[in-house]
């Protein structure tokens, strides 16, 4: 009884601490983004830029809204959102796969190892011009491009994890009768979902970066796309407005990749 | 049908480039249901060496090892070990490590058979009330517990434990040796055990096996002449005092051979330098 009363108030206290370090870190999160916003509106009050050609705050706003009352800018993020999700998905199970086959097999690892760190210093805008010509300017061009792009930096991140395992585990579940597929699943697989998820986090960013290019070179639909209308009709509002939303879809992705590390990670021993 | 474990002429010979290193060389061993066997000696004896092979990761390049009328080939159910680095799996709780040799085709178990299990050995380590609880809240010789659990859950015949004591402070570790022989009153197993502490052999063991290096092979076998069930206050009796300091004795011959061997070697590296 006296123990669990102790330890019930060893374990109020980080949580009320917990608390307020998150409320912290609300805090500069919005005063971060409000300070952007100043500098922003500082600049064109200061005619550091020029307040004619670039917009305000609020005309970004105001666009925005007008945007999603005609529902255009849903239009535009589904299909870019469409796009990042196919290209991701396809890139990262492939990655898992591949990241498999060569972490286990050393023969494969050699033989592959080369081209590997070839196309990985090949940046995934190099393929658009040769992947139209292929593939045309409609979807699949782009979803190749996509594929790629977050293929190898998870492919990278995973088969690194898969070799750096500690042999130490599977002994163990050998000792107690673990068959191949049973030391895979119960025991491999546990252990790489931790690099899985960031190479998940590493290739969405590359993916959305790779999109917005490829939407930009050739494209009717996307964010990137509407970005090019607007600079073809000079309208700025909507311009800028698309360059906030990249940067909030990235960081919202982003958020919801770390939620999930947080959740699936929590056996590890961090270091802080 | 002969029960236990023996160990027949095993060796092991690692061929290198141009040269060869005998490991392990004309291991016979006869070691009978129940009891409790200490292997003990200088580092590069071969003791891990013979451990595993007696575990199934290596195969002996000479003899064979069986196991109740069984010739051994690769790991099983059927051997326990508990290793000196903790490899309990960090990702599963202690109730799902206890529970995971039980989850798998080898032995598999109605989940309501399995709590069973799990439950009555998690008990017989004392650790109830840590049930839920990950292996980073643990401490070493906490997760040691569970390891051990891990292995009786699956009911092996035989229990090998490589220094599963070696990497806890003092305390812990006579602790952990008053435990492990409570554990084996309530569920008796043939024990192996590697250590490099004299004391802790012969506290744990019913007969203790020297081993000497260059090649690895056995220098002696010492019965330990004291009955069980054995508390810390033996260890202050005469009786214990006299078998430890022979072992000692031979353990110190041992090791003094060897750096010899080490210093000369060296020495005459020196020699060729010049």
């Amino acid at each position: 009884m006296a123990g669990t009363a102790i330890q019930a108030k060893v374990q109020a206290q980080p949580s009320e601490k917990k608390w307020r370090g998150k409320l912290e870190r609300v805090g500069y999160f919005i005063a971060s983004f409000a300070i952007l916003l100043g500098v922003w509106e500082g600049a064109r009050a200061l005619r550091l830029v020029n307040p004619q050609i670039f917009p305000s705050v609020g005309a970004v706003l105001k666009c925005s809204v007008g945007m999603i009352r005609d529902g255009s800018l849903q239009y535009h993020m589904y299909a870019s959102f469409l796009r990042v999700l196919c290209g991701f998905s396809l890139g990262i199970v492939m990655a898992i796969v591949c990241g498999f086959l060569i972490g286990w097999f050393r023969v494969v690892r050699m033989l592959m190892d080369p081209a590997i760190n070839f196309f990985r210093a090949l940046p995934p805008i190099a393929l658009i011009p040769l992947m139209i010509i292929l593939f045309g300017i409609g979807e699949a061009s782009k979803i190749i491009v996509l594929t790629y792009a977050s293929f190898f930096p998870a492919l990278v991140v995973i088969y690194q994890a898969l070799v750096g395992l500690d042999p130490l585990f599977v002994r163990a579940a050998k000792t107690l009768g673990a068959t191949n597929f049973e030391i895979f699943r119960k025991i491999v697989l546990p252990q790489l979902l931790p690099a899985i998820i960031t190479a998940a986090r590493v290739s969405l960013g590359v993916c959305w970066a790779t999109l917005v290019a490829a939407e930009l070179i050739a494209a009717q639909r996307g964010i990137g796309a509407m970005m090019v209308d607007a600079q073809n009709f000079f309208q700025m509002p909507p311009l800028v407005l698309g360059i906030l939303l990249i940067g909030i879809i990235s960081l919202m992705m982003d958020g919801i990749v770390r939620a999930i590390e947080r959740r699936v990670t929590a056996w590890q021993d961090k270091l802080s | 049908m002969q029960k236990g474990i023996l160990i027949d002429g095993v060796g092991m010979t690692y061929a290198g480039l141009g040269r060869q290193h005998v490991a392990l060389s004309g291991i016979d061993l006869r070691v009978e249901p129940g009891e409790f066997i200490s292997i003990i000696g200088p580092s590069g004896c071969g003791k891990t060496t013979l451990m595993n092979i007696v575990a199934g990761f290596l195969e002996p390049t000479q003899g064979k090892v069986i196991i109740d009328d069984r010739e051994i080939h690769g790991p099983g159910p059927d051997r326990g070990v508990v290793f000196q680095q903790y490899a309990v799996f960090p990702w599963m709780t202690v109730r799902e490590n206890v529970e995971f040799g039980l989850t798998l085709r080898a032995n598999a178990k109605s989940a309501a058979e399995r709590k069973q299990i799990a439950d009555h050995f998690i008990n017989l380590v004392g650790l109830k009330d840590f049930a839920g609880s990950l292996p980073k809240e643990l401490s070493g010789g906490m997760k040691q517990r569970v390891a051990i659990a891990r292995a009786y859950a699956v009911n092996p015949e035989v229990l090998l434990m490589d220094e599963p004591f070696g990497a806890l402070d003092a305390q812990t570790r006579q602790f952990m040796q008053e435990s492990l022989l409570t554990i084996l009153e309530q569920e008796k197993k043939t024990v192996i055990f590697i250590t490099h502490g004299v004391e802790e052999a012969t506290f744990l063991s019913t007969r203790v096996v020297i081993m000497a290096t260059g090649p690895g092979r056995i220098r002696e076998v010492m019965p330990i002449p004291l009955p069980y069930p054995r508390h810390a206050a033996i260890k202050t009796s005469a009786e214990f005092t006299r078998v430890r300091a022979e072992i000692e004795t031979i353990v110190r011959e041992e090791f003094l051979k060897q750096r010899t061997g080490i210093v000369a070697e060296s020495a005459q590296g020196i020699g060729v330098g010049q």
